[in-house]
């Protein structure tokens, strides 16, 4: 077996105690930033499903030739902001409110004739779910001919912009913060198992070896200690999601990349925390 | 081999360890560097292995000359000296044998190569028998007799030993004095820092003598005295 790993894999039987110790602080401080990002993704989709109602109506003038409609459909349709639209007929319209509102079904029925004009219903991509696209869109609709009135809940888009700009700014702050302080503590665990080695650097570099001999197997067990300490992270933070999901409420778990990216993270401060302790060992003389 | 000219080293603090210390070493030889403690010898192997740098003057070490030397040349020169001290320095946690090979290891030897070694040296220092033993399992001797063995394992043209008996009973004394005289006698050179004046009489050596940072006395320049000087 190469030499590196082995020496960073003995270094795990030789000191299984401080291994272990260190593996298990990687593993808490990325399971307190896991759970913060479980939070972070479920409010997201949470926000997400609410933003999908965004919605634009834009009322058609009675008796408008379904021809004139068609083809402005298919411009509404080519609105780069444009998800979807959807003619709906005055029938259409009739139809869904007897079914939708059932304790109006009688007075519904008695009508004569249908009062409910016919609309467009426009669906923007995730990307324009905002006040100010919204409102854009809904200008430009009110601009067609035989656009009578465009509805769009203002207020309430207003208000989802708000809360998802905060969610954000909670999120990078809050994010960051446990970020630091994960960094801070894997630092400090990795420089102690660093720390414990000091008397062996110190013989190794009496016996000729280079610094790049010496640092090699401390940033390999570093990387290790970061990739199982991620590992158990995401592990405990699926078990902190497997029961919040049963028994509190229904929420998503990280998505293989997100869960990916905690390892990775763990295996990065890792990496870097041994690069800065071996570092300064070696830097004397 | 070994050459000092003129060299001064300061106390980061403030002070001299050196002052004006000039020698020459040759190929071969055994030297006794003696003095009180904190008279310089330790700073002397110090500047040897390139663990310090000299403040003024010139140090060279063979072919290397330290005030000009880069710093990734120092692990080529330290794998070209042995060096022993008197806390044996080995890593408690690997046996005697792990200990010997870790030395040959750090230069990239193959492993074939290193287990051949490992125990021509284990053998040369009397200790074939406790290669498989951790350093708490060996006697304070026995340690030594390892550190040597790591020190001899690449071959040095220079083994450098900083109060290698200063742990040891008489017993263990007589016996590694004896081993570095017999590794002298094999044609390598041997700087050996002591204050044991026993040891130092009993040997038709070298003395350099360092007091507070000065040369003193060198037996190989100055007139031969009767007694060295106590210290």
């Amino acid at each position: 077996m190469n030499l590196v790993v082995r020496e960073s894999l003995l270094a795990f039987k030789r000191a299984p105690l401080l291994s272990a110790l260190s593996v298990t602080t990687i593993a808490f401080s990325l399971f307190v930033l896991g759970l913060f990002g479980l939070v972070a993704v479920n409010l997201q989709n949470a926000l997400r499903s609410v933003a999908e109602r965004v919605e634009i109506v834009a009322y058609l003038l009675p008796g408008t030739p379904i021809e004139a409609t068609a083809i402005g459909l298919k411009d509404i349709e080519a609105f780069p902001e444009v998800q979807a639209a959807t003619y709906v007929s005055e029938d259409q319209a009739l139809a869904r409110a007897r079914a939708e509102l059932v304790e109006f079904r009688d007075v519904l029925r008695e009508l004569e004739r249908n009062p409910l004009p016919a609309s467009i219903e426009v669906k923007l991509k995730p990307a324009f779910r905002d006040a100010e696209h919204v409102s854009a869109v809904a200008e430009r609709l009110g601009g067609f001919g035989f656009v009578d009135d465009v509805r769009f809940g203002r207020d309430w888009v207003e208000k989802l912009d708000r809360l998802r700009q905060l969610a954000a700014a909670v999120g990078i702050v809050v994010g960051a913060a446990f970020a630091v302080v994960a960094i801070i503590i894997i630092g400090t665990t990795i420089r102690m198992a660093v720390l414990q080695r000091s008397r062996e650097i110190a013989i190794m570099r009496l016996v000729g070896a280079t610094d790049g001999f010496i640092r090699r197997p401390f940033l390999l067990q570093g990387t290790i200690k970061g990739l199982l300490g991620g590992a158990a992270a995401v592990g405990l933070s699926f078990a902190a999601y497997f029961l919040i999901d049963r028994y509190l409420i229904q929420a998503t778990f990280f998505t293989r990349e997100q869960a990916a990216a905690i390892v990775g993270f763990g295996a990065l401060i890792g990496l870097l925390g041994s690069a800065t302790s071996v570092g300064r060992h070696l830097r004397r003389v | 081999m070994i050459k000092f000219t003129n060299v001064f080293k300061a106390f980061p603090k403030g002070g001299l360890a050196l002052k004006d210390v000039s020698f020459h070493i040759a190929k071969g030889e055994f030297a006794f560097l003696t003095g009180h403690s904190g008279a310089g010898k330790s700073t002397v192997l110090k500047l040897v292995y390139a663990d310090e740098r000299p403040t003024s003057g010139e140090v060279r070490v063979s072919g290397y000359s330290l005030t000009e030397m880069r710093p990734r040349d120092v692990p080529l020169l330290r794998r070209r000296l042995g060096i022993v001290f008197q806390d044996f320095r080995l890593l408690e946690d690997r046996t005697a044998e792990e200990n010997v090979a870790f030395a040959l290891e750090v230069t990239g030897a193959r492993r074939s190569t290193i287990a051949a070694r490992v125990m021509r040296v284990l053998t040369q220092v009397g200790l074939a028998a406790k290669a498989q033993a951790y350093p708490r399992e060996l006697s304070g001797g026995e340690q030594q007799r390892v550190a040597i063995a790591r020190a001899l394992v690449n071959e040095p043209t220079v083994l450098l030993a900083d109060e290698p008996t200063g742990n040891l009973d008489e017993r263990a004394t007589r016996g590694v004095f004896q081993l570095l005289r017999d590794i002298n006698a094999s044609g390598t050179a041997v700087v050996m820092a002591t204050h044991d004046l026993d040891l130092v009489r009993q040997a038709p050596y070298r003395v350099i003598e360092l007091q507070e940072g000065g040369l003193v006395y060198d037996s190989a320049v100055d007139e031969p005295r009767d007694q060295v000087a106590a210290p």
